[in-house]
């Protein structure tokens, strides 16, 4: 079906900017926003247009990033918006997590991996050569897909990342507080030194949210953080998410189309092209996507035409 | 899509149709065919441990176990403390020497195991197992022996080297099988690579390292041919580092065994009994620690 857009797209190559409007879907050929390749505040991350421009705690620009010969995401701008919970959304093995961790250098780890265009972190760029990736990952925060608890004590698995830091104050302390603000601390309180692999998937996840938060980060990347969890336990990390977003910038990856419907204040759409490389078909306030999509893709991705 | 099968054309669920028959009996034939290749496996085992047990038991006492030769190892009495007190000595010396590098070689390899040296330390450790452990005795008694003399020491490293490519691949499989997703949970939270290592790697794979280090420690225990080039005898208990000869369990079996006396080769066979059982005890130890959190509880 990009096939078309992409025809559309070279015999009108005037059509290069969206405008928010309700013209009907069709006229407007979905690949224009891919090729859009100026990133102007307008297209993708109009979404966020009632923030301040500082506002913004990341700001992609034309990312491509490329495991050895093989581009995995490309043209990807967007702006991640304070405080806020975004989404990606996608079809599996658009990139959506590939993304997301080039937001942390977690990149870094996969060998080959190379990650071109910028992005800034509150300004800076966190892939200028004399940022230390170490950092960055204190600063942003990551929640995996599969709950992975440290084969350690609930209290020591929070209190992991502190120590790394040499952290001075009183870890008992923060270790309750950063249980209580994943909401795992009734559960648990009476257990600290019990396994934490012994909690159930949906503790195991609270508990690594609590491991990620127990650093103070700005920024929490949650990959998939519910796909391994009952509708139950993805319901209470949902809950979760919207009291951490007062103190915490989250992005998250789903693949669950209601959940970043249900949970998140803006979300952005990824697909994958011909080359198989993923990227931006547009990005909205959330609710603004889910029920007038610009384009034509997103609209056939959330009523389930595709994907 | 596809025709469905009816009811009717579908086989009995008794299998006495077709070639079930023929299937079934060939199940049964290789059950009984890897049975009996199990119980012929354990004949030489059980054999080895009856015979050892059944000879040694009689000369096995607590003279033996805590006396040394007496005057006259002519006579029935007297024991191999010295032995165990030297087996224990170079195989802690040993383990000492051969743990430490293992496992810091070991996780060279699975952490940059695309590096050209990681392909060749991983190669010669392989090369290394094969070689006879005479070879290693030879090599330490050119290298060490003739200019320092024998003792604990060179007879210890001799153990060591034994040890050392054991040590590598058995803990080189142990780190490979730390899921990659807590380490990354671990780089997640800003941890460098050696707070990574040593706080996220070792620890998840420490049952597993003193499984294979138990069980290299084991093999050791029981080497023979390059404790003769580098420890050579001795008469009593040695605590000397260098310099003396030293003994061990092994080389006094293998010495009064093939004495003359009657004597001795019982305190033989009661020395045999006291290895096996030193190292069964070894090899339970690690089997034990290994089974316990292999990855939680």
């Amino acid at each position: 079906m990009t096939t078309t857009n992409h025809e559309d797209q070279g015999r009108q190559p005037g059509m290069n900017r969206i405008t928010i409007d309700l013209k009907p879907r069709q006229e407007e050929p979905a690949a224009t926003v891919l090729r859009a390749r100026t990133p102007e505040p307008a297209d993708a991350t109009a979404a966020a247009s009632d923030l301040e421009p500082e506002d913004f705690v990341f700001e992609l620009d034309e990312v491509r990033v490329r495991y050895g010969d093989f581009t995995a995401v490309r043209d990807i701008s967007f702006k991640v918006p304070r405080n806020r919970i975004t989404a990606i959304i996608g079809p599996s093995g658009c990139g959506k997590s590939t993304v997301l961790r080039s937001l942390n250098r977690m990149n870094d780890l996969v060998p080959g991996a190379s990650v071109l265009g910028r992005i800034r972190y509150n300004g800076e760029d966190i892939y200028d050569p004399e940022v230390d990736a170490v950092e960055v990952r204190r600063r942003i925060g990551m929640v995996f897909q599969k709950p992975n608890p440290f084969p350690k004590s609930i209290y020591d698995n929070v209190a992991f990342g502190p120590r790394l830091n040499g952290y001075k104050g009183d870890m008992d302390e923060l270790v309750e507080a950063s249980l209580r603000r994943a909401a795992l601390w009734d559960e648990v309180k009476d257990k600290l030194r019990s396994n934490g692999l012994s909690l159930s998937g949906g503790q195991q996840q609270r508990l690594c949210i609590a491991r990620a938060i127990a650093v103070e980060p700005d920024v929490i990347l949650m990959d998939e953080p519910c796909s391994a969890l009952d509708p139950i336990a993805t319901l209470r990390i949902e809950e979760l998410m919207f009291e951490l977003k007062e103190n915490f910038t989250i992005i998250i990856v789903t693949h669950n189309m209601q959940q970043a419907a249900r949970a998140s204040d803006v979300t952005a759409f990824l697909t994958m092209g011909e080359d198989r490389a993923g990227y931006l078909v547009e990005m909205a306030p959330t609710e603004r996507l889910f029920t007038r999509p610009e384009s034509r893709l997103t609209e056939d991705y959330i009523t389930g035409r595709f994907g | 899509m596809t025709a469905m099968t009816g009811p009717l054309q579908r086989p009995p669920l008794k299998t006495s149709g077709g070639n079930a028959r023929r299937r079934t009996a060939f199940n049964r034939a290789m059950g009984v065919v890897l049975s009996a290749a199990v119980l012929l496996a354990l004949i030489p085992l059980v054999l080895i441990i009856a015979v050892i047990v059944a000879n040694g038991l009689p000369a096995m006492n607590w003279e033996f176990l805590t006396s040394t030769f007496n005057f006259s190892r002519r006579e029935p009495g007297g024991g191999y403390l010295h032995g165990l007190v030297g087996t224990l000595y170079m195989g802690g010396l040993a383990a000492l020497m051969s743990i430490p590098i293992g496992i810091a070689a070991a996780i060279y390899l699975t952490e940059y195991p695309r590096q050209r040296l990681a392909g060749l330390v991983r190669f010669f450790a392989d090369v290394m197992t094969g070689v006879p452990s005479v070879f290693v005795g030879l090599f330490v008694y050119t290298l060490l022996v003739r200019q320092i003399g024998f003792g604990t020491f060179v007879g210890a490293l001799s153990l060591a080297i034994i040890m050392l490519p054991i040590v590598v691949r058995s803990s080189e499989e142990i780190l490979k099988l730390v899921p990659g997703e807590l380490k990354r949970g671990s780089y997640a939270l800003g941890a460098r690579h050696w707070q990574t290592i040593f706080r996220v790697t070792l620890p998840t794979a420490a049952p597993g390292l003193i499984t294979g280090a138990m069980l290299a420690v084991a093999r050791a225990l029981g080497e023979t041919a390059p404790l003769v080039l580098t420890a050579l005898a001795a008469q009593s208990v040695v605590l000397d580092f260098q310099g003396g000869g030293q003994t061990a369990l092994p080389l006094l079996i293998f010495r009064e065994a093939r004495g003359a006396f009657e004597a001795g080769q019982q305190r033989a066979w009661a020395g045999a009994l006291e290895l096996m059982a030193l190292v069964l005890l070894l090899t339970i130890i690690a089997r034990t620690i290994g089974a316990r959190s292999r990855y939680g509880r």
